[in-house]
């Protein structure tokens, strides 16, 4: 009799969940669907015609930019970590424990410091540059920690082999290790993405909300310092404003399309590992 | 070979000026808010601050009692909507659900962690409000509707970190207890699920963080009001979302007074992390 | 109300009484009341008197397994398997490895039901009742019990450890649960070891206590019989040392069918031995005969040490 009632509670348990992704993912599409206009792709934002084009470029821009700047960072500090460090020692826990600190901080503490140093210390404005390096501090974590795992995960029989020609340890990071690793860096790199397109509380203060392309055609790299709005900050800007209800839907559909499309290419990229491995 | 030494050398130096920088990170981050926080608590005065009441900065009067009380109320909500059914979907996932439905499913609870938050507050404000607006007191945006799409929006973290945790049992403890001839059910309930139990204390915790520190959504749909919640159809105004309100246009005192908050979001979220870091090593002795 | 292990205790003593040829002895069938369950399995002296000529030839098929056919997906695990596992003696399965002794084990209380695609043809009966068509699986698992190669015991306490069979099946008496958990431990020889620490974690003890311990939890639901599956093949000597004696002490109540890799330990224990081969049943002979006196060449040569 218990036993059917906690086998009926934990179906029970999923069904709610299923409910819910589905009532959502549907709900969106359904209403968003319809307003995927042409004009919303349109290359100039004006306030009739509230395009998601310029939103959806500075996105790319931004996350680019960001990643740029943590991708590299975030490697070495696992490279440091699994191949270099003496473990435990003392210097690899504090890393260990700012590591899993950074993890920790709410988006909008980001966008705090982002404020506090790089638009205001630093006197970036709210800007483009602001806004990635912020984002870039943010993902590191993200970054480091799937690097650590994919390297934990690569034989140590590749080292030996390594070594054992005669190679340095740097070449034979570089040549046996890391390219074996590559399937989970890119993981890691794929979830940061995802991390950066979604990310709203972190940018707002930082890099602003004007819904232009950064000019790099005109101001060349200039343009690093001009304000820009990513396609999360556009949705939530046209949520609170209210009255482009339709384009607001059509922009979360095709955020929702970019999560699926990450997660798809992550997956991908889980798969391929596993199979290497095999 | 001199100059492969120089090389060898070089790159250890990169790699651990990496390493370090996340510690300059976490120490600017320390630094910043605090210089920018601490000398607001001590302009307002610390019990004026965490336990005043009223928060009117064209007044300057800064209490941010109400947002304390209304984050741990959001918060608490969350868990009580999201952790059972987390959970219970996690060891559905994990013992009951045939392979093709988890396949199913598994694609499902990443594309809702991956789904951005202003796409839930959206999602919230249109659809859960009304709803509430309709059937029940008040005008809909309210601590019922954040703690409602918080719970949704914790429900990944959860599943995910306690299906870990119980895909993690050793097998022998589920044929052990069948061997005693307990039903599946049983042995879930009664072995499993108890030997995943720091797991699934880690995958609560971690869901507590998201739900405190998360903000857009909690921001569009919950009235923010900064009073206490009478009841759970009252508006409410969370720490996060005193911060991203107003910030845009805060100056002087007010800002810090900001900046402090969030240094008061900055303390609790330290304090949820320790206590993740005690779960995770006692999870680890035993 | 007798709870509900003891009122099936009850009947399946009577079962027993009711076979023919009940040459062995079963405990006293007036053991009706809950508490009198447990202390019905320590009394066995009557039958003995009854039946004074308990010939080897006469005795009872506690589980019969007849021409039995087990496929993993194409593997043929065991071909045409026929054996008798008579109470209260111990039956040794011995053999090379990937011979299909621990499979046919496996199958005696349906624990191959959780590996997929496992085929299993033939019949297995426990006192005249086919394990897969007359009796539920719970049933069956509890009225015959399994401790595994690795000890197991769960993350718990080791009275809850002991109590978790017990209470599975439905006694919920504090006092009850007490004077099963202790008799159990002491039945299991480790009730010194471990009476001042009930409460602890079962996880802190050493490899042998553990096995010992898991004896000790599969006793608690008085199973009728005892499967050993290379119990004693991840301890110490003098674990299993204990163990072993501690196998010969619980025949006289239960009917134990071991797996072993040790000939040695097969010959110290056992009263019967079968000898697998590649999923084929070779010999069953008594322990002494089989060992000194094989018929088949090809036991000759595997007790003789020349493969495996």
């Amino acid at each position: 009799m218990t036993s059917k009632l906690l086998k009926a509670a934990t179906y029970a348990g999923a069904i709610l969940s299923t409910l819910a992704l589905v009532s959502i993912v549907g709900y969106i599409l359904i209403q968003g669907v319809p307003h995927l206009t042409p004009s919303l792709f349109a290359w100039e934002y004006t306030s009739e015609n509230v395009s998601l084009m310029p939103a959806l470029i500075s996105t790319l821009i931004m996350a680019a930019l960001s990643l740029v700047m943590a991708v590299p960072v975030g490697v070495a500090s696992a490279v440091y970590l699994v191949e270099y460090a003496r473990p435990g020692s003392r210097f690899v826990r504090v890393v260990r424990v700012t590591t899993e600190t950074l993890q920790g901080i709410p988006s909008i503490i980001y966008g705090l410091f982002g404020l506090l140093f790089f638009t205001t210390a630093l006197g970036w404005g709210l800007s483009l540059l602001s806004g990635a390096c912020t984002l870039a501090i943010m993902v590191l974590p993200v970054i480091m920690r799937t690097t650590e795992e994919a390297l934990l995960a690569v034989p140590q029989s590749y080292r030996q082999g390594g070594f054992a020609l005669g190679a340095g340890r740097v070449r034979t990071v570089f040549r046996c290790v890391l390219p074996s690793a590559l399937p989970g860096i890119l993981g890691g790199v794929l979830l940061a993405l995802g991390r950066c397109v979604g990310e709203v509380a972190a940018l707002l203060f930082t890099a602003g909300t004007v819904a232009q392309i950064p000019s790099f055609g005109t101001e060349g790299i200039f343009a690093l310092f001009e304000s820009c709005r990513t396609l999360a900050v556009h949705m939530y800007v046209l949520a609170s404003e209210g009255l482009h209800l339709g384009e607001t839907y059509a922009t979360s559909v095709v955020l929702l399309v970019m999560v699926v499309v990450l997660n798809t290419l992550t997956n991908f990229a889980a798969k391929k590992l596993s199979k290497e491995r095999r | 070979m001199r100059s492969s030494h120089a090389k060898e050398t070089f790159a250890r130096i990169c790699f651990t000026l990496a390493a370090a920088l996340s510690i300059v990170a976490v120490a600017l981050i320390c630094i910043f808010l605090f210089a920018n926080g601490i000398p607001a608590m001590a302009e307002i005065g610390l019990p004026e601050f965490l336990l005043g009441h009223t928060w009117k900065p064209s007044g300057d009067e800064f209490g941010i009692f109400p947002m304390i009380i209304g984050s741990i109320y959001v918060t608490a909500g969350a868990i009580i909507i999201g952790v059972p059914t987390g959970i219970l979907t996690a060891i559905f996932l994990s013992r009951f659900a045939s392979s093709g439905v988890a396949r199913l499913l598994r694609p499902g609870i990443e594309l809702l962690a991956g789904i951005p938050s202003v796409v839930y507050g959206f999602f919230a404000l249109m659809v859960i409000v009304p709803i509430i607006r309709t059937t029940l007191p008040g005008n809909g945006l309210s601590l019922l509707a954040a703690a409602l799409i918080l719970g949704i929006m914790i429900l990944p973290t959860i599943i995910t970190v306690s299906k870990n945790a119980l895909d993690a049992v050793p097998k022998s403890y589920y044929e052990s207890a069948l061997a005693l001839g307990a039903t599946h059910e049983r042995a879930v309930f009664r072995v499993m699920v108890p030997a995943a139990f720091s797991g699934i204390m880690a995958a609560v915790v971690l869901g507590i963080g998201r739900a405190l520190g998360e903000t857009m959504a909690v921001v569009m749909v919950a009235g923010n009001q900064p009073l206490i919640p009478e009841s759970i159809f009252d508006g409410v105004r969370t720490l996060t979302a005193n911060i991203v309100l107003e910030m845009g246009y805060a100056a002087d005192l007010h800002r810090e007074a900001l900046i402090a908050t969030g240094v008061v979001l900055f303390v609790f979220i330290m304090l949820i992390s320790l206590l993740f870091a005690a779960i995770k090593k006692r999870g680890q002795n035993s | 109300m007798p709870t509900m292990l003891s009122s099936r205790q009850t009947a399946a003593s009577a079962a027993t009484h009711a076979a023919p040829h009940a040459a062995v002895p079963t405990p006293a069938t007036s053991a009706a009341g809950s508490s009198a369950a447990h202390s019905a399995r320590a009394v066995t002296p009557h039958s003995a008197h009854i039946h004074p000529t308990s010939e080897p030839q006469l005795e009872v098929a506690k589980m019969r397994v007849e021409h039995l056919d087990l496929h993993y997906g194409s593997f043929h695990a065991l071909k045409d398997v026929s054996v008798d596992f008579p109470k209260n003696q111990v039956t040794a399965l011995i053999g090379p490895s990937g011979c299909g002794k621990s499979t046919l084990l496996k199958t005696l209380n349906r624990m191959n039901d959780l590996v997929d695609n496992c085929r299993i043809e033939g019949a297995i009966t426990l006192d005249e009742d086919n394990i897969r068509h007359d009796l539920d699986v719970n049933d069956l698992r509890r009225r015959v019990g399994m401790v595994f190669q690795q000890p197991s015991p769960f993350p718990m306490s080791i009275y809850e450890n002991v109590a978790f069979g017990p209470k599975t099946h439905g006694i919920k008496s504090r006092d009850e649960l007490d004077a099963i958990v202790e008799q159990s431990l002491r039945d299991a020889a480790i009730w010194d070891e471990v009476k001042d620490r009930l409460k602890k974690s079962a996880l802190g003890l050493s490899g042998g206590q553990q096995q010992r311990l898991c004896i000790a939890r599969a006793l608690a639901v008085h199973p009728e019989v005892l499967l050993l599956d290379e119990s004693t093949s991840a301890l110490d000597p003098i674990s299993t040392a204990k163990i072993e004696e501690l196998v010969i002490q619980l025949k006289d109540r239960y009917t134990v069918i071991m797996v072993t890799h040790n000939m040695l330990q097969a010959v110290r224990v056992s009263d019967k031995t079968a000898f697998f081969l590649m999923g084929e049943m070779i010999e069953c002979e008594d322990t002494q005969t089989l060992f000194t006196n094989p018929t088949d060449k090809r036991t000759a040569d595997y007790v003789a040490g020349r493969f495996g």
